[in-house]
């Protein structure tokens, strides 16, 4: 029994050093870019882009093998701000993304079965719910990135643009016949 | 005679003027000699929660709830908020949305009332003597009716009266300058209600603590100067009537204490750090109301104007009318307006439904024939400068337009984009008709879509890191109810062994069935 425990402990000690000294000893220094990275990308691991979480996609993008545009959830403005300190090897690879007006999840009550997926998924906990009862999603919360929809059995989500309110709607851009940049002086 | 006694011969005011404005032409004498007449109470009146800058009314009232005239139906919720009240008795039949009385006609919180006619009224709020009520009683009971500025900009009074702790503040201004024109609703007021607008004009000052007070009126409402110059106290505070120039922007805040006092507001900042504060006339009797009388603001003067209506007037309309009944009481609509808006023409917001409501910032509604509103067919900018003359902050529309028109909205705010007061003068002045305001209207509304944009990232990565938090304070307790289970487990073997050990083992003595 003594012996037992003791070679145990001694063995878990041994090897525990090892993997101490191992870590030191070939620790690799990530890019500081990497963190500037991860610090601007949403940091909610929903998982759009394709990599294994916000801090994948951060070392894949410091790498040169994504895009700046990668991240959907974050849009145009993200990719603004990646591109800041990124090189983002091809010139108005921002510009030509389209500016998308935010969408948000939205979940048909009829299909919904209540069963908790979407709600465990979400990463930013915008849905609201409870075991057997339909769920509902915070707009405001939302940031429309796809988690919930490939979890649902029943295919009750979609994604939808995010609906306007009093706040924030304003008016359309005027578009003048001159002076718009609409070709209005040649004709 | 001293350099300095000769000095004090002079008001500031005659040796200042605004810069820019424009003189549109009045068209006030549509409805100038109509006196305020009251309206019948519609059979319906939809109340939105949301009348007022700051957030919504939170209801405190349910579906098929009876209420009466006065009574609380949405409690303010924050600091900058107000109390909304039922304009009449009736049944709750809906506490849901509504098309807002707003350009978008987007629905908002609305609470619809059926009312039942008798117009009873609940308990009153109770009444104060602002003689001998403190500051802070007088700003409680304004916040308490509900009361928002009324000049159209619908800011909490009561926020505006606790100034006092703040700021040394020694002028009050009230703002009868109404120079938008069509509008007569404050001439009205200040013609027949003056001695209640001396009353509540009183009672701000005494809660604001200035020593004097000015009453700023356009030259063009000579009766209305008049009756406010019969009265040179307010509750024992000096107050003089001046008479300030007809001239589109005068009733705008900043320009009126700028020609008032000769002092400019810095960019950004609020009049009282000048030490002035400015109420509107509408707001003052609205204040009387609610201090002597405990009548909530339920009910505003609005005029109703332009040359599709067949009869121009000025009607008290409980909020929460629809503009359809304001207008059909007013004998209804010519022709089909080539414009309909609410408030005046200059920044009056056009609306596409006359169902939706009246509301405390609702000053005027009008139907505009195409007769009165200008032609839209634009030429190219001819640089010849007129907005820049125009504009009363001193900017350079022409230019903000053409860097907005080019996407570059950064460089529109490096030159003042946010200090526009979209007051419309560049637009009403440019020759060419080129829709400036509207371009500026445009880029103020994108530029705070993208602050929202850039609040909403910090939130999202704040509830991811909540979420990461949650999910490992989770299993950490898992492991540890793990490792207690474990614990005890191992604790009750040990137990159990040392029970058994304990006792005499009887198989010992037996073993008799083998």
């Amino acid at each position: 029994m003594i012996e037992a425990a003791v070679s145990m402990s001694a063995l878990g000690l041994g090897l525990g050093l090892l993997l101490g000294v191992a870590a030191r000893r070939f620790h690799v220094e990530t890019p500081p870019v990497v963190d500037a990275i991860d610090a601007i990308l949403p940091g909610t691991n929903c998982g759009a882009c394709g990599y294994p979480g916000c801090h994948g996609l951060a070392e894949a993008m410091a790498e040169g093998s994504a895009p700046v545009t990668a991240c959907t959830p974050g849009g145009r403005d993200v990719a603004l701000q990646l591109a800041t300190i990124v090189d983002t090897g091809s010139d108005g690879a921002v510009a030509g993304m389209a500016e998308t007006e935010p969408t948000v999840a939205f979940i048909f009550e009829d299909h919904c079965t209540g069963c908790m997926k979407c709600f465990k998924r979400c990463p930013t906990d915008a849905i609201i719910g409870a075991n057997r009862q339909i769920h509902s999603v915070v707009v405001d919360a939302c940031i429309g990135c796809d988690a919930c929809i490939e979890v649902c059995p029943t295919e009750a989500i979609v994604k939808r643009v995010k609906p306007k309110s009093i706040k924030n709607w304003y008016w359309d851009k005027p578009q003048p016949a001159f002076g718009s940049g609409n070709g209005g002086y040649a004709a | 005679m001293s350099v300095r006694s000769f000095a004090t011969l002079f008001r500031p005011s005659q040796f200042f003027s605004i810069r820019g404005g424009v003189h549109p032409e009045g068209r006030k004498s549509l409805s100038s000699d109509c006196p305020i007449e009251d309206m019948p109470i519609p059979t319906l009146i939809r109340v939105p929660l949301q009348q007022h800058i700051g957030a919504e009314a939170e209801p405190v009232v349910k579906r098929d709830d009876v209420v009466l005239k006065g009574q609380l139906i949405g409690k303010a919720r924050g600091p900058v908020s107000a109390n909304i009240h039922a304009p009449t008795s009736g049944r709750v039949i809906a506490v849901g949305h509504f098309a807002a009385p707003h350009p978008s006609g987007l629905p908002i919180p609305t609470i619809t009332i059926r009312t039942d006619g008798a117009d009873s009224w609940g308990p009153r709020l109770g009444r104060l003597r602002p003689e001998n009520a403190s500051p802070e009683e007088i700003a409680a009971k304004v916040a308490e009716a509900g009361i928002v500025g009324m000049g159209g900009a619908t800011f909490p009074s009561a926020v505006k009266l606790n100034l006092r702790g703040k700021y040394a503040l020694h002028t009050l201004v009230i703002n009868g300058a109404e120079c938008e024109p069509y509008l007569t609703c404050d001439d009205r007021l200040m013609r027949e209600r003056a001695e209640e607008i001396v009353d509540g004009i009183g009672i701000i000052a005494r809660a604001l603590g200035v020593t004097q007070i000015v009453v700023a009126i356009e030259s063009n409402k000579p009766q209305a100067i008049a009756a406010m110059q019969r009265f040179d106290r307010a509750l024992g505070i000096p107050l003089r009537v001046q008479v300030v120039p007809t001239q589109y922007p005068m009733g705008s805040e900043k320009h009126l204490v700028k020609i008032l006092t000769g002092r400019e507001t810095p960019a950004r900042a609020l009049t009282a750090d000048l030490g002035v504060v400015v109420h509107n006339a509408g707001t003052a009797h609205a204040v009387h109301l609610a201090v002597r009388y405990g009548e909530p603001l339920i009910s505003r003067v609005v005029t109703v104007s332009g040359r599709g209506v067949r009869r121009p007037a000025n009607v008290r309309v409980l909020i929460g009318t629809p503009v359809a009944e304001v207008l059909a009481h007013c004998g209804g609509l010519t022709e089909d307006p080539e414009r309909l808006l609410l408030g005046g023409p200059m920044m009056g917001q056009p609306i596409q439904n006359t169902r939706v409501p009246v509301v405390k910032g609702t000053s005027g509604i009008l139907a505009l024939t195409r007769a009165e509103t200008p032609d839209l067919d634009t030429m190219p900018c001819i640089r010849c400068g007129r907005c820049a003359q125009a504009c009363p902050v001193g900017l350079t529309p022409f230019e903000m337009n053409a860097r907005i028109q080019a996407d570059d909205l950064d460089g529109a705010g490096r030159i003042g984009l946010l200090d526009c007061i979209t007051c419309g003068c560049c637009s009403f002045t440019c020759p060419s008709n080129i829709p400036l305001v509207q371009t500026i209207h445009f880029a103020k509304g994108k530029l705070a879509e993208q602050e929202g944009r850039k609040h909403q990232q910090e939130e999202t990565r704040r509830l991811a890191a909540a979420r990461k938090a949650r999910e490992e304070a989770a299993a950490e307790a898992k492991r540890q109810a793990m490792a207690k289970r474990k614990a005890e487990m191992e604790a009750k073997k040990q137990r159990e062994a040392a029970a058994a050990a304990a006792t005499p083992q009887p198989a010992q003595h037996g073993e008799p069935l083998q």
